[in-house]
């Protein structure tokens, strides 16, 4: 018995990265998926591992930006599989990095368009979907960067911030129709994002990533695979309005005084209490 | 292979409501327990039942407000099974309730011993076996009266909100150590705890509360609990430290529930604790 036997997802950017290793782990678990992604060879080659599993998948391109492209993924999965149980609005974008007054506008409206007014339109689309189906999850890969500011990366920031809370606000509004909608805030993974799209998962950055956060070990798609399973399934469906974190303590607490040989005598705490 | 098979678990106000619910669910997952509580008969019953489900389990009368017997409970862990891989400080009582200006201060005292300094103890005495183990998971029942305060109920809230930054604060010191320290914060469940703190009122209240205060429009159960309290005990949340993960049916979403569906959105009124 699957945790998600019966169960039909969409899921964006799944041609690569997280979105990937969470159609894998969704097929394994008796999902029937639809790929939805930009970039066609990554998707099929998702599709076809899917398959390998034993679970019915397609590709479906998909430009999150567009309105009607992300209708006609919830379409897709309509038409092909007759129902919609799980939305995953994935698909990531790191958006301008540098100071505020250095972002131009055009990268702004870029970084929302993909991170923001994406996973609105997939709630557009999904919601009435799930109504008729009984029932759903929402789930929206927004970021530890929702939780504190990251500097130098303040569009990527606020646009993660906002889709948490246009997830809480969706929650209440679809609680009683049993739809669930929540996000995963991820830390550091071992992705084309998170390693900065050209650099492959060598010894050094594999080094660099394990020392962020107390957990010292680079985050992997599987750690977040994990946790997008456990709030599609119906383990959580008392679950709703939330915001999970899995970041290996990246951003907990308010100093990070988990490096490895800093001494007690060391500790500086928040600036505000010197 | 159970997701815990051979995991040895603490499990503290196990015998009852959502301790027991988890109890089983780790059981059911092949885990070894320790159902550490005061009330005996509940505690041994709840073991019997963890071994019909497949687990090893035994009863060990725990006072959470004696340093001595959580230090007990960790050592009959370890002197049944040989090692400890889960700390679940989950012993709860509604504690002293009512105006603040009306609490006894031995009431306070007994209500943060309870529930927040037992947290401190579970985790003081479960992380050097932790260590041996390689790492683990630390897990302490918080509320989402922990996040969001509420009325009536103050000290519950203050020792609630307490256990949420110790979390915090211990999962920075081990995570080196492979140690998760994780808490979860129910809403309203359907417990035995729940029950006698509401000072009358029926299920219908219970069930009408979660209608009109909450998204999810039903009452939760112990096993909603379980189902994210396995998550966290598990190598599925290995990369998940220092967090709170709600368990509330969207009780703290938002800024107030919208109203029963039958309501217009201009008799829009919150949870009592935001008027």
């Amino acid at each position: 018995m699957g945790r998600l036997d019966g169960k039909v997802a969409v899921i964006t950017g799944a041609a690569s990265g997280i979105g990937q290793a969470t159609a894998l782990r969704f097929a394994r678990e008796g999902a029937t998926l639809v790929a939805a992604d930009l970039n066609a060879q990554g998707g099929e080659r998702t599709v076809s591992e899917c398959a390998a599993s034993g679970a019915k998948a397609v590709f479906q391109r998909t430009d999150v930006s567009s309105e009607t492209d992300i209708k006609a993924a919830i379409d897709r999965a309509l038409d092909e599989f007759g129902r919609l149980d799980i939305l995953f609005n994935n698909a990531g974008f790191p958006g301008p990095m540098g100071p505020i007054e250095t972002v131009p506008v055009e990268d702004w409206d870029r970084t929302m368009a993909v991170l923001l007014r994406a996973p609105y339109l997939g709630m557009k689309y999904a919601i009435p979907a799930m109504r008729r189906s009984g029932g759903g999850s929402i789930i929206t890969t927004a970021s530890d960067a929702a939780v504190r500011g990251l500097a130098l990366a303040a569009t990527y920031s606020a646009a993660k911030a906002a889709v948490v809370m246009l997830s809480q606000s969706v929650a209440i509004e679809t609680g009683p129709d049993r739809i669930r909608v929540n996000c995963v805030c991820p830390g550091r993974i071992n992705t084309p994002l998170g390693r900065g799209a050209s650099r492959p998962f060598d010894a050094e950055i594999e080094r660099q990533m394990a020392a962020m956060q107390p957990i010292p070990r680079a985050g992997q798609p599987e750690d977040v695979a994990n946790l997008v399973l456990f709030l599609a399934s119906d383990e959580s469906e008392f679950i709703t309005g939330c915001a999970y974190i899995v970041d290996g303590g990246r951003m907990t607490g308010s100093a990070r005084l988990g490096l490895p040989g800093m001494s007690v005598m060391g500790f500086v705490g928040p600036s505000f209490q010197r | 292979m159970g997701k815990l098979t051979g995991k040895s678990a603490v499990i503290t106000g196990a015998a009852s409501g959502i301790g027991r619910a988890c109890a089983l669910s780790f059981a059911r997952e092949g885990a070894l327990l320790v159902i550490a509580d005061l009330n005996e008969h509940e505690g041994t019953a709840t073991a019997e039942q963890c071994i019909a489900a497949g687990g090893r389990a035994l009863y060990r009368r725990t006072d959470v407000a004696s340093e001595a017997e959580i230090k007990g409970a960790i050592e009959q862990a370890i002197a049944a099974y040989g090692r400890l891989d889960i700390m679940f400080n989950n012993a709860g009582v509604p504690g002293a309730l009512g105006p603040i200006e009306t609490i006894a201060a031995q009431d306070w005292d007994r209500t943060i011993a309870i529930l927040l300094r037992a947290g401190y103890l579970g985790m003081k005495h479960a992380i050097p076996e932790l260590r041996k183990a390689g790492g683990g998971s630390i897990i302490s029942t918080s509320s989402a009266a922990g996040l969001r305060g509420l009325g009536n109920a103050a000290a519950y809230s203050a020792a609630k909100a307490g256990l949420v930054i110790l979390t915090q604060a211990v999962a920075i010191e081990v995570g080196a150590d492979r140690i998760r320290v994780n808490c979860i914060c129910p809403g309203v469940i359907d417990t035995p705890m729940v029950n006698r703190g509401r000072q009358g009122g029926t299920e219908e209240t219970l069930t009408r509360l979660a209608q009109t205060q909450q998204p999810i429009t039903r009452v939760g159960r112990s096993e909603d609990v379980a189902a994210a309290a396995l998550f966290l005990a598990s190598d599925d949340s290995q990369f998940i430290t220092g967090t709170a993960i709600s368990v509330d049916g969207g009780f703290n979403t938002g800024n107030g529930w919208l109203g029963p569906r039958e309501q217009k959105s201009t008799d829009f009124r919150g949870p009592s604790y935001l008027r």
